[in-house]
């Protein structure tokens, strides 16, 4: 019993890292463009398809095909943001780009069936396959380096946003559009290069949820957005570092449930969020103005 | 010309209604009459979409919750009761209340947030649902649920559910009108356009939103178990569809948000679009590719609905031609505009009129 809870956490935290590294992309999406990206979950599916597609095809490696996923998925990142969300404008801008996001998704989600089929594949490489024996339980590597690549990725970010200069105009468009714009930042730059970011980390998510997961198929982006969903209204909206903890905290939570019960285990995520919403409406760590109207 | 317009609406209505009613008798065709019994069930969601969302602003991405519902609590009335027959159709009644249940522990969760937090609610709460239609076993898990067998003959089968569902639309569009021009309605939008504001003014926001919420979920809830005895079966994907919560907002938005007949405007575009679409194509895929097309390019292109953009169309039309006339005519006449004549409903002047004004 020990064990198994040991494991559930150990998984539970590892997973959650990579989660946060999905999360912080939406988030930050939200932060800068205050749109709530729908199709996130899509996306991570999209990358894992790439993976998929390159490693099965072009025998790429999964690490080494990240070279080209990445770059390709903040393309799509820009595009999307540049045909879809910028010529959004009005008061019901927060509807339309939410409505916006979904057909995105729904567009990719069929586009992936009719490429790929609905038949569940999986991600497979020798360090998905190989475990490593610790602390009295079996670990597959690629648990390992998915997360330790997820925490560097997501200290980079951090780097990035608190270390260099298009950070702090990242942070300043966070803060006030208006006044950012007056400082001279240019905040259509840097809404469509945050996009590109934000969709980018799918990449790296996809690409790890592909290889740990039983298996992924266009459906199950449905299954991904909700619970990042849930990670970020929890973590508090716009919240970066409420972003990864809750990320970890909703991971680990879920796989001490899946003991008990596998089913149930992702209505975890659902009832924690109804949970806090009722008694926090503003999440976690969020802040009061992300209730505004 | 108030008095015109009414007159001109309601006549209009009238004859929208009469076509409706004849259609079944004219075209025979099977395959017509099922597009047609769809079309009149994605009016009715989408006009009860339209009475919480369009008049609130509140957009939900979590009507499936009640259409599932509903379907569901029908289904399994009739399982466990063993109701056959034309009894089946008392069991809609309960469909809408069980949704309607649902929609007041649901809104008083979700309604206490605004924006971006209350979609993604509505979407959890979705979520949660079709989870335990999966896992419960008393709908059936995965397998879902079957409608008994309706002893009627194949000849009248699809009447009795075309009338049944066209009873139900308009029954629908009117409480809509209704609302719209009541005192409830006016609280509605104006919790829509500042609900600050509102609530300075005396509104009771939270209980009028969640009438609303519960009003809209009801009916959704009732047309969901006529879906589900008119398909026969109920599987949790289908539902608690996501692609559900989006095609009654892209029908609200095609026609326009938060007027009486844009939403059934844009599902008598969009259902018997896609259902053509579906058959001709023969491939789902590429239809849900072209929803999210449609989708886009209604969003962009016509990003406040047909039905206020052709308003609008006719007025500068109108104007235009009042200018025309006004430069021909002796410089000693009235201006043709006037006064408005305020007459007898200045509270319903106010609401009626504003079309004219930011995107209603």
């Amino acid at each position: 019993m020990a064990t198994k809870l040991l494991h559930a956490v150990v998984s539970g935290v590892l997973g959650g890292g990579v989660y946060a590294l999905m999360a912080v992309g939406l988030t930050l999406i939200f932060g800068v463009l205050d749109i709530i990206n729908i199709a996130q979950g899509i996306m991570v599916i999209l990358g894992a398809y790439l993976s998929y597609a390159l490693s099965v095809h072009l025998h790429i490696g999964l690490f080494l095909g990240l070279l080209i996923t990445v770059p390709a998925m903040f393309v799509i990142g820009v595009v999307i943001q540049w045909a879809f969300i910028r010529p959004l404008s009005g008061r019901d801008r927060t509807s339309m780009s939410l409505l916006a996001c979904y057909a995105v998704a729904i567009i990719i989600e069929g586009a992936l069936y009719w490429a790929f089929g609905p038949n569940y594949v999986t991600l497979t490489a020798s360090y998905v396959t190989n475990s490593v024996h610790i602390l009295g339980f079996y670990l597959p590597y690629i648990y390992l380096y998915g997360f330790a690549m997820a925490v560097a990725l997501v200290i980079a970010l951090y780097g990035v946003l608190y270390r260099t200069k298009f950070g702090r105009a990242i942070r300043a468009t966070m803060q006030d559009r208006t006044a950012a714009l007056l400082v001279g930042i240019n905040v259509n730059r840097v809404a469509a290069l945050t996009f590109g970011i934000g969709v980018a980390v799918t990449a790296v998510g996809g690409m790890v949820y592909g290889a740990t997961s039983s298996g992924f198929n266009p459906n199950s982006g449905y299954d991904l957005i909700s619970r990042l969903l849930a990670i970020i209204i929890l973590g508090g909206l716009g919240s970066i570092g409420g972003a990864l903890a809750a990320s970890v905290l909703m991971l680990t939570l879920e796989s001490i449930v899946d003991i008990w019960s596998p089913t149930w285990a992702v209505a975890v995520f659902y009832a924690a969020l109804v949970l806090v919403l009722t008694l926090r409406p503003a999440g976690l760590f969020g802040r009061q103005a992300a209730r505004a109207q | 010309m108030t008095v015109n317009t009414t007159l001109g609406r309601a006549v209009g209505a009238a004859i929208l209604l009469a076509v409706c009613a004849v259609f079944p008798l004219v075209v025979t065709n099977q395959q017509v009459a099922t597009i047609g019994i769809d079309t009149l069930i994605f009016v009715t969601a989408a006009v009860a979409w339209n009475i919480f969302s369009g008049y609130s602003g509140y957009i939900s991405l979590g009507h499936a919750v009640f259409f599932g519902s509903g379907a569901y609590a029908a289904g399994i009335a009739a399982r466990d009761w063993h109701v056959t027959g034309g009894a089946e159709f008392l069991l809609l009644l309960l469909g809408g209340v069980v949704a309607g249940l649902i929609a007041v522990p649901f809104g008083l969760i979700a309604l206490r947030v605004r924006r971006h937090t209350f979609v993604v609610i509505t979407i959890a709460v979705f979520f949660i649902f079709q989870l335990m239609a999966f896992n419960f076993s008393f709908t059936g898990g995965t397998t879902g649920l079957n409608a008994p067998f309706l002893l009627w003959s194949p000849v009248t089968f699809d009447d009795r559910f075309y009338y049944v569902a066209l009873v139900i639309a308009a029954a629908t569009v009117g409480l809509s009108w209704l609302i719209r021009g009541s005192k409830f309605g006016l609280q509605l939008r104006a919790i829509r356009d500042d609900e600050d504001r509102a609530r300075g003014l005396g509104v009771r926001a939270l209980r009028v939103k969640l009438t609303a919420f519960v009003v809209s979920g009801a009916i959704t809830g009732l047309i969901g178990a006529l879906w589900f005895f008119f398909i026969a079966e109920a599987l949790p994907q289908t539902a608690f569809d996501p692609i559900f919560d989006l095609t009654i907002a892209l029908m609200a938005f095609l026609g326009g948000l938060g007027t009486v007949a844009g939403p059934v405007l844009g599902a008598l575009i969009l259902e018997p679009g896609q259902q053509y679409l579906t058959q001709q194509v023969t491939n789902d895929y590429l239809a849900q590719i072209l929803l999210g097309g449609v989708f886009l390019v209604v969003i962009l292109l016509l990003p406040r609905g047909l039905i206020p953009t052709g308003r609008e169309k006719i007025a500068s039309w109108r104007a235009r031609r009042r200018d025309a006339a006004a430069r021909l005519a002796p410089p000693g006449d009235a201006p043709a505009g006037g006064p408005p004549g305020a007459g007898g409903q200045p509270a319903r002047h106010a609401a009626g009129q504003t079309p004219r004004g930011r995107s209603l």
